[in-house]
């Protein structure tokens, strides 16, 4: 099968970094703070790119809804081999309230507009933890998916996925076109070696709006409020069984 | 955690710790023999290793004078932070010289200059006192006409300004070798080698660094550069300086109580809770960019001799101080950190060029000591730099007898600009702490000789040898009790490192190399009781013991580091060669 692959990759905060909840406790700090591609947006990108090595698709397509920043999530995914990119421009508030059902909105119609054999996205962002992009994408497109995926192969114009699930591996073969969500396990992403990033900078980001899309931004999600979990409070050692059922009494616990 | 048993060929049973190649070299390891080893070469006209202050300033200038002549020049500046600013560290009050030079328009073009310094406090502490010192006009550490600053936000601003003027900006990318061309000068760097597992052998995903060529390349790494220390040697650059002293500066950010918040206040002090013989003092700035933050922090000499000081245990309980204390009641840390920075001064300034590269900013090191200022001698080095290699790199025929271009006109300019003049006059403050009264003598001499005279004083007081010789062993000097962190104002190590945002691909060789695994038992551990536990900020060294039999091990938790340096500077054996790990890994500091 020849065709195009679309990914989605998102930029969040580094998981390594300390997160500090707002004052105005409406959302976490973002200001300065160091941002990184969604490491299963990564594990994405390393399957697109494998599949174009193995000549089964022609051209890869990394797409990011954000900030002007998203523009350096992008350049690292055609680091990869990503042979171009997608900005889809949202910031300020818009960028504040953007959640998986505008996103997979926007995925859909550029899936449709660029004529993708497969949308191929991380199983959920680290930032958020939704998990609901992939499979929304799926059913606004109405095609198959196959999410959480460590395995991934292509035969004769079917896409066969093995499955993590609850109980251990699921493998299933789903027509194409069809989206895929990656999991941990699909495979190593490669380093965007600095030769990389710099021929990147000669490919092409096309930029555009949602509304370019038809994409309505509105989002039907209000955050009220944003708190850090609570302290963890120190334990206390008891001497002996009559303590430790003494003291859970006291809690009201027994 | 790091473990794998391996018997070097020493006769002491050791378990092999360091991995990477630049003390196992792959070209002898039987592992690497498949594995094609070339790599990816690119030409700029300049390459800067380093984007800081200086890299950044000097990338500027170089760019500005491209234009002005209307000149092709093609500047790299390659950085090991992941983002430009996030390994940036210091307190700071920005003096504006440097600024006002490279980019006078910088207010209208958004610089974060935010805070005027509007209130000088000195303070000598003692344990539950404070005797306020004035601060007379003239005196080097008077902040008048200068800001405090968040430097990683304005290295960041920076960064903009020089990616504007078209300068190719490396982040996520470290430079690891100097390339030598066949006549010996400098043909440039080769960033960091990717895909290196633990045990030093190839994964599937290694991937040689790549090869920038340059006509010069400028050196910016900072305090105790890993690259200039491999220079210093190469071209004997040191042979008619002292050898450089440093201190290590520990910093937090707080968000505080507002009734307590001062925008524009500046306090620093001395004494309590170091002892007169230990060189060290605080500051505290008040910010003034919305929320009422404040920058905090304690820097201690380097060339402190008890092995059991411990630098972020002194700067934990001098938070407790009853005048800082009350700043900090009611707040919330936010952000940690830590660097070593230099305090030699005029007589440690080492030879600045050599063919085919020259050393800017706090590597040779251009700080001014009593005013704990670097940062616009850096940048006005930076500046000097690109003026002198201009015309060098853009000439149509450059007359030089190495391949690499020599550019001594750098250094002749520094001589005569007033970074010179500035650090000539502060020189014997510093050494003059060296003396019965410690740290009174040394204000003493301060307020005579350079309050009054300037530093016109005929003679210049020498360093008293290297930081790493100054420990005593440790049977010699009496452990300290350090009180416990109380969570509230004072904090143990590990959330303080865990508040740095550092993380480093866990996967690789430990990039804190010993040029002997068995030297930390057999000599730090032995006659030191092993000071790298104490003087590392980020508990990346620990003595454990070893898991079958008796006797302990050196367990190296590289992915702590906060690419400080201090281990490098003050381990007695100078067994520990600090070099790069892969780009992008380290600390992500915002705003420090």
């Amino acid at each position: 099968m020849s065709g195009r692959v679309l990914v989605g990759v998102k930029r969040v905060i580094d998981y390594a970094v300390k997160i500090r909840v707002k004052p105005d406790h409406t959302g976490v700090v973002t200001d300065g703070v160091k941002h990184s591609m969604n490491p299963f947006c990564e594990i994405a990108v390393e399957e697109a790119v494998k599949l174009k090595e193995k000549k089964l698709i022609q051209e890869v397509v990394a797409v990011s809804c954000g900030p002007q920043q998203s523009q350096e999530t992008i350049r690292t995914a055609l680091a990869m081999g990503a042979d171009r990119g997608i900005h889809v421009e949202v910031s300020g508030k818009d960028y504040d309230s953007l959640g998986p059902l505008q996103v997979s909105k926007i995925l859909a119609a550029l899936a449709k507009k660029e004529e993708a054999q497969l949308v191929i996205l991380g199983k959920q962002a680290i930032d958020d933890d939704c998990n609901q992009t992939g499979q929304m994408t799926a059913a606004l497109l109405d095609w198959p998916q196959g999410t959480f995926a460590s395995e991934v192969s292509l035969e004769a114009g079917k896409v066969k996925v093995v499955r993590e699930i609850d109980g251990g591996l699921e493998t299933i073969k789903i027509n194409t076109p069809a989206v895929l969500t990656a999991d941990l396990r699909l495979n190593t992403p490669r380093y965007a070696t600095l030769p990389n990033i710099m021929k990147a900078k000669k490919k092409k980001i096309a930029n555009m709006k949602p509304a370019d899309l038809g994409v309505d931004l509105t989002s039907r999600l209000e955050v009220l409020r944003v708190d850090e979990p609570p302290q963890r409070q120190a334990g206390m050692k008891v001497e002996t069984v009559e303590d430790l059922v003494g003291k859970l009494k006291e809690a009201g616990k027994v | 955690r790091f473990q794998i048993n391996v018997r070097t060929c020493s006769s002491v049973s050791t378990p092999r710790i360091t991995t990477h190649y630049t003390i196992h070299p792959r070209d002898k390891d039987p592992r690497w023999e498949a594995v094609e080893m070339e790599r990816f070469a690119d030409e700029a006209d300049v390459v800067i290793v380093g984007g800081g202050p200086a890299g950044l300033s000097a990338a500027i200038r170089l760019k500005q004078l491209a234009n002005e002549h209307q000149k092709e020049l093609r500047v790299c500046v390659v950085e090991k932070a992941p983002q430009i600013g996030a390994h940036t560290l210091s307190g700071a009050c920005l003096e504006l010289s440097a600024l006002n030079e490279l980019l006078p328009d910088w207010k209208e073009r958004g610089a974060p200059l935010k805070t005027p310094v509007t209130e000088d406090v000195f303070s000598i502490l003692t344990e539950k006192h404070r005797i306020p010192v004035p601060i007379l006009p003239g005196l080097p550490m008077r902040n008048h006409g200068n800001y405090i600053v968040r430097l990683g936000n304005f290295v960041r601003w920076l960064g903009e300004q020089a990616e504007e003027l078209g300068v190719e900006l490396y982040p996520g990318y470290a430079a690891a070798e100097v390339l030598f061309h066949e006549d010996g000068s400098v043909k440039g760097i080769a960033t960091n080698d990717v895909g290196i597992a633990k045990d030093g052998s190839p994964k599937d995903v290694f991937e040689r660094g790549m090869e920038l060529h340059a006509k010069v390349t400028l050196f910016g790494e900072g305090c105790h550069g890993h690259l200039a220390k491999q220079l210093y040697k190469q071209f004997n650059l040191r042979e008619n300086c002292d050898p450089q002293t440093y201190a290590i500066g520990l910093k937090e950010l707080w968000v505080i109580d507002e009734k307590k918040w001062r925008p524009g206040r500046t306090e620093h002090s001395v004494g309590w809770p170091l002892n007169r013989h230990s060189y060290g003092g605080s500051f505290l700035y008040h910010l003034n960019e919305g929320e009422p933050l404040v920058a905090l922090g304690f820097v201690v000499g380097l060339d402190y001799s008890n092995p059991y000081l411990s630098p972020f245990k002194e700067f934990q309980r001098w938070k407790h101080h009853p005048f800082v204390a009350s700043t900090l009641e009611g707040g919330q840390r936010i952000a940690y950190g830590a660097r070593a920075l230099n305090e030699g001064g005029f007589q440690s300034i080492p030879k600045l060029t050599f063919p085919g590269g020259l050393l800017i900013g706090c590597s040779p090191g251009f700080m001014n000591v009593p005013k704990i200022k670097g940062t616009h001698t850096a940048m006005k080095s930076g500046i000097l730099a690109a003026e002198a290699v201009f015309p060098k790199v853009t000439a149509e025929n450059p007359d030089s007898e190495t391949a690499g271009l020599h550019v001594p006109e750098y250094g002749e300019n520094l001589k005569n600009s007033w970074v010179w003049k500035e650090l000539y006059s502060v020189r014997n403050i510093r050494p003059s702490f060296h003396n019965p009264l410690g740290l009174y003598g040394g204000m003493i001499y301060t307020g005579i000789f350079y309050w009054i005279l300037r530093g016109k004083e005929p003679w210049t007081l020498r360093h008293q040898g290297m930081d790493a010789h100054h420990l005593k062993p440790a049977k010699d000097c009496t452990p300290i009790e350090y009180p416990k962190p109380d969570g509230k104002i004072s904090f143990d190590l590990l959330s303080s490192v865990a508040l740095s945002g550092t993380n480093h691909e866990g996967d690789q060789p430990p990039h804190l190399t010993l040029k002997d695994d068995s030297v930390p038992v057999a000599k730090n551990l032995a006659v030191y009781d092993g000071p790298e536990q104490r003087f590392c900020p980020a508990g990346v060294y620990e003595y454990v013991p070893v898991e079958t039999g008796d006797g302990m091990r050196l367990q190296i938790n590289a992915q702590n580091c906060v690419h400080c340096k201090t281990c490098d500077i003050k381990d007695p054996s100078q067994n520990i060669n600090w070099v790069v790990p892969e780009g992008g890994g380290g600390p992500a500091y915002n705003g420090m």
